[in-house]
């Protein structure tokens, strides 16, 4: 059990944040690389989205062969120091690892990949040229993990390219939302830096596309349109008291921290509402924010908790307390959260009832809400042309990524819902091969 | 606890451990060290004209996380003054009488080696080892292996050491040589008592890429070295056999060359060794491996019954045999167990790229594969490339078929003749072109 002090300096956050896996020195390097059995067709590649040749670059580790590590890596993956460090490798490619078949400790996949892609942003390896200009433009909304795949992508096959960001930095939930235990700010930027510098792609900062007007004006510049706005604010849970002083969105309390670091806001009793990974996420955070007691109240059983199992012991790990099968009923303080009102669960028929006989009070000073970020239906609505499917998702033409019938091509978790960096950047390179067949004129 | 006690060429010693002539032998301090540790014996680093050394003097060949899997040096024979090794030679035997301390000798002229001898014996040296091995820097000056590779000027030099010597004499041979058993003859028509093998490998160790210089680097030079460490040990093996097999030699054999533990013992053992010489493991280890060499013999001759060394010394010699002496009726063929198997498909890999395509991938998706017995020949490449222990087994191919050697058939006329005779060992397998 860890105790966290209130963290009054950069410093304190710092060692409160520590990354927890932290990167691997060379000797260490070489020792892991020198494990791996070089599988034919290997299972990790099939379990990673984008498919990294992972047998490979491993082998150009132990070779000494950084730069052709670096290649291997970022021909497959643009955020490949990102994924090394947040991925969940559990279940990708070292959950995937023959030697858990064989009760041996998996290849650490993630560290290596992430040693060598810090050596290659470290050393600035030179890896990408921008293709001969094919002289049409593509304008790419979101610099999150795949707007800039997308536009590193596209800057390669040659097309010019324009990314339209709403905030002023890169990168999206890589720098704001992902815990800095798993990457800090500076190693997200870093790599967004290193793709920018080597192919070139414009990044528009402060311009978020929010106006018929403004998707008119991009439609008449530019050739095609990539959407990877990822998703909205946290829904809320239209409970009462929800507009208490002290009760905050997941997402934006994490992005906080990012930011803010040991100036962040965070509670001293907190209640964090929802059994996803955002929500072991924000526990975990105020945690090691310095909070005395955090709880997770998810209305269903553990079992059937969202989160990943690894992602839950790390939340344990810092002292989180789970009170399952539990759903707030109302959050109370007369103009700052005081406390919050939980009912236990049953599950009657299929659906969840609460208890509100059997309600219990506790008593806390913050209450983050994990239950989930809203999808950016709205926006997408007023686009020209956008259909929707029963489920309310855009409908898409194929592996193309293409909104049907339209210039626009959309990927990530603007349509997956919300899913890892790895599935952001594998999606949008598909679909900036879809754009490249289609301005082709091949639209399959 | 087995009794480890060996007598060899008449010298008497605890165990069949001993430290070979080099680094660790170097002074007093650690053959007493040794001594204490458990080591039965030790080659005194060779005597002869002191020398004077490189910086640096060693380098090394990594296999991932396994360090010095390969060593090799160019350092000479001893530095020191030759009265400061005999003084501390009278120390060691003062303190440890019952461990044998041999006296390894490289020198130029007759008398030399005659008055060496006989300083060496005076000093309370068990035997002597006559150092016609070492493949570097002293052999270009007429010493070393190139008397190991000269069989009438070795046998020479055995004599002059003979006519002098009262002590056990060994001569300690170089692997630089086409056939080992040409100088283990000469030595012993020289009149010596034991062969000890094998010196060091004559080598480069690796070129600095970025320097385009060969390890190790002396001052932006390098120059060729003597190769050692387990890497060595299949030729060591091999040269072995081959003394011990010879029947114009018949001599004791001390085994030397990549010997770290109580296996590697025990097999040089089986091909005719009666004491072991280990250098470079405990340069890497330190001596404290001698309490896993000693209990590991003891428990192996506890468990096969062996009362003494020498009952099992040479006993896999019967079975290691010319290649036309081999049965050719004998089929194995691989089995996968599938149970164990974990997916990696090293052995399909290997299989399909670098044998005999015999092993086809799972079906449905399934990362198991299975041997494709009629293009299987038995060559165990799979389950030697298999991480896991026990899951691909060579399987005997049951048939009724009487053994027959290449000897026996070439006798019988039944060997392929023409280029294209049917007769075609390879005709027996399918090749998937």
């Amino acid at each position: 059990m860890k105790d966290f002090k209130r963290p009054r300096s950069e410093k304190d956050f710092e060692l409160n944040f520590s990354p927890i896996n932290p990167l691997m020195s060379g000797s260490e390097a070489v020792v892991e690389s020198s494990r791996c059995l070089f599988c034919y067709n290997a299972p990790c590649i099939k379990a990673c989205p984008t498919e990294i040749d992972i047998p490979l670059f491993i082998r150009q580790i132990s070779t000494g062969n950084l730069k052709g590590t670096a290649r291997t890596i970022y021909e497959s993956n643009y955020f490949g120091n990102a994924c090394g460090k947040v991925c969940p490798v559990e279940v990708l490619c070292e959950g995937a690892c023959v030697f858990n078949d064989m009760n041996l400790k998996p290849i650490e996949i993630g560290r290596l990949q992430s040693y060598a892609a810090t050596y290659a942003l470290k050393k600035k390896f030179a890896l990408f040229v921008p293709g001969a200009p094919q002289n049409k433009k593509v304008a790419v909304i979101g610099a999150g993990p795949a707007g800039i795949s997308c536009a590193c992508e596209l800057r390669r096959f040659g097309y010019e390219v324009d990314v339209f960001e709403a905030k002023d930095k890169p990168t999206g939930l890589t720098l704001h939302g992902v815990a800095p235990y798993k990457i800090t700010n500076e190693e997200a930027l870093k790599e967004a830096e290193f793709l920018k510098k080597q192919l070139e792609f414009r990044i528009h900062y402060r311009t978020p596309v929010t106006s018929y007007r403004q998707f008119r004006n991009l439609e008449n510049e530019y050739d095609a349109i990539f959407i990877g706005i990822g998703l909205g604010n946290t829904v809320e849970l239209k409970i009462k008291g929800e507009d208490l002083d002290g009760c905050m969105g997941a997402v934006e309390y994490i992005e906080n921290i990012k930011l803010k670091k040991h100036k962040a806001r965070s509670g001293r009793k907190v209640v964090v509402i929802g059994g996803g990974n955002t929500a072991m996420d924000a526990a975990s955070e105020a945690s090691r924010m310095g909070a005395e007691r955090v709880w997770l109240s998810y209305r269903r059983s553990k079992e059937e908790m969202p989160a990943y199992e690894f992602e839950y012991e790390l939340a344990k790990k810092v002292c989180v307390e789970p009170l399952f099968n539990t759903a707030p009923l109302e959050i109370s303080g007369k103009s700052k959260v005081e406390g919050i009102k939980l009912a236990p669960t049953k599950v009657v028929s299929g659906r969840i009832t609460a208890d509100k006989q059997n309600s219990f009070v506790v008593p806390c000073d913050m209450v983050i809400i994990a239950t989930g970020q809203e999808k950016q239906n709205k926006l997408l609505d007023i686009i020209d042309g956008f259909e929707f499917d029963d489920k309310g998702r855009p409908v898409t033409e194929g592996d193309s990524f293409r909104a049907k019938g339209t210039k626009y091509f959309i990927a990530g978790d603007v349509i997956n819902g919300g899913s890892e960096i790895v599935n952001a950047v594998a999606e949008a390179v598909k679909a900036a091969e879809g754009i490249h067949n289609f301005l082709k004129g091949n639209t399959n | 606890m087995a009794d480890l006690s060996v007598t060899f060429a008449g010298i008497r010693s605890p165990n069949p451990f001993w430290l070979a002539s080099g680094p660790p032998t170097n002074s007093a301090y650690q053959v007493m060290k040794a001594f204490e540790a458990g080591w039965g014996g030790a080659v005194w680093k060779t005597m002869g004209l002191p020398v004077v050394n490189t910086s640096s003097r060693y380098a090394a060949i990594d296999s991932g996380a396994a360090k010095m899997t390969g060593f090799t040096n160019i350092e000479l024979i001893s530095d020191r003054p030759l009265s400061h090794n005999l003084r501390e030679i009278e120390e060691v035997k003062k303190r440890f009488p019952d461990n044998p301390v041999i006296a390894s000798l490289m020198l130029d002229t007759k008398e030399e080696w005659q008055q060496v001898v006989r300083d060496a014996e005076n000093a309370g040296a068990d035997g002597l080892e006559l150092n016609f091995g070492c493949p570097h820097g002293m052999c270009e000056r007429g010493m070393g292996s190139v008397v190991g590779q000269e069989p009438e000027l070795l046998r020479l030099i055995v004599s002059w050491v003979m006519e002098t010597a009262k002590k056990p004499v060994i001569v300690k041979l170089t692997p630089n040589i086409t056939d080992i058993t040409e100088p283990a003859i000469a030595a012993k028509e020289g009149g010596c008592n034991a062969i000890s093998l094998i010196n060091t490998i004559q080598s480069l160790m690796g070129v600095d890429i970025e320097k385009f210089v060969p390890y190790p680097v002396v001052d932006g030079k390098s120059t060729n070295g003597g190769y050692c460490g387990p890497a060595v040990k299949p030729v060591a093996l091999n040269m072995v056999r081959n003394v011990s097999q010879s029947p114009f030699v018949g001599l004791p054999v001390s085994a030397i060359g990549g010997i770290a533990d109580w296996r590697d013992a025990v097999e040089f053992i089986l091909l005719g060794a009666t004491t072991v010489q280990v250098c470079t493991a405990v340069m890497h280890y330190g001596f404290g491996i001698i309490r896993e060499m000693t209990s590991g013999l003891s428990d192996y001759m506890d468990e096969k019954g062996f009362d003494s060394v020498s009952s099992f010394s040479g006993k896999a010699l019967l079975n290691t045999v010319a290649w036309e002496d081999l049965n050719l009726n004998y089929e194995v063929v691989a089995k996968i167990d599938r149970k164990k198997c974990i997916g990696c498909m090293i052995c399909y890999a290997a299989c399909e790229d670098g044998a005999h395509q015999a092993i086809g991938i799972g079906k449905n998706g399934s990362r198991i594969p299975h041997i494709i017995e009629e293009n299987c020949v038995g060559c165990n490449l799979c389950s030697l490339v298999c991480p896991v222990e026990g899951c691909i087994m060579m399987v005997e191919r049951k048939d009724d078929q009487a053994p027959e050697t290449w000897k026996e058939r070439t006798a019988k006329g039944n060997v392929p003749k023409t280029f294209d005779d049917p007769l075609a060992g390879g005709l027996k397998h399918r090749t998937k072109y």
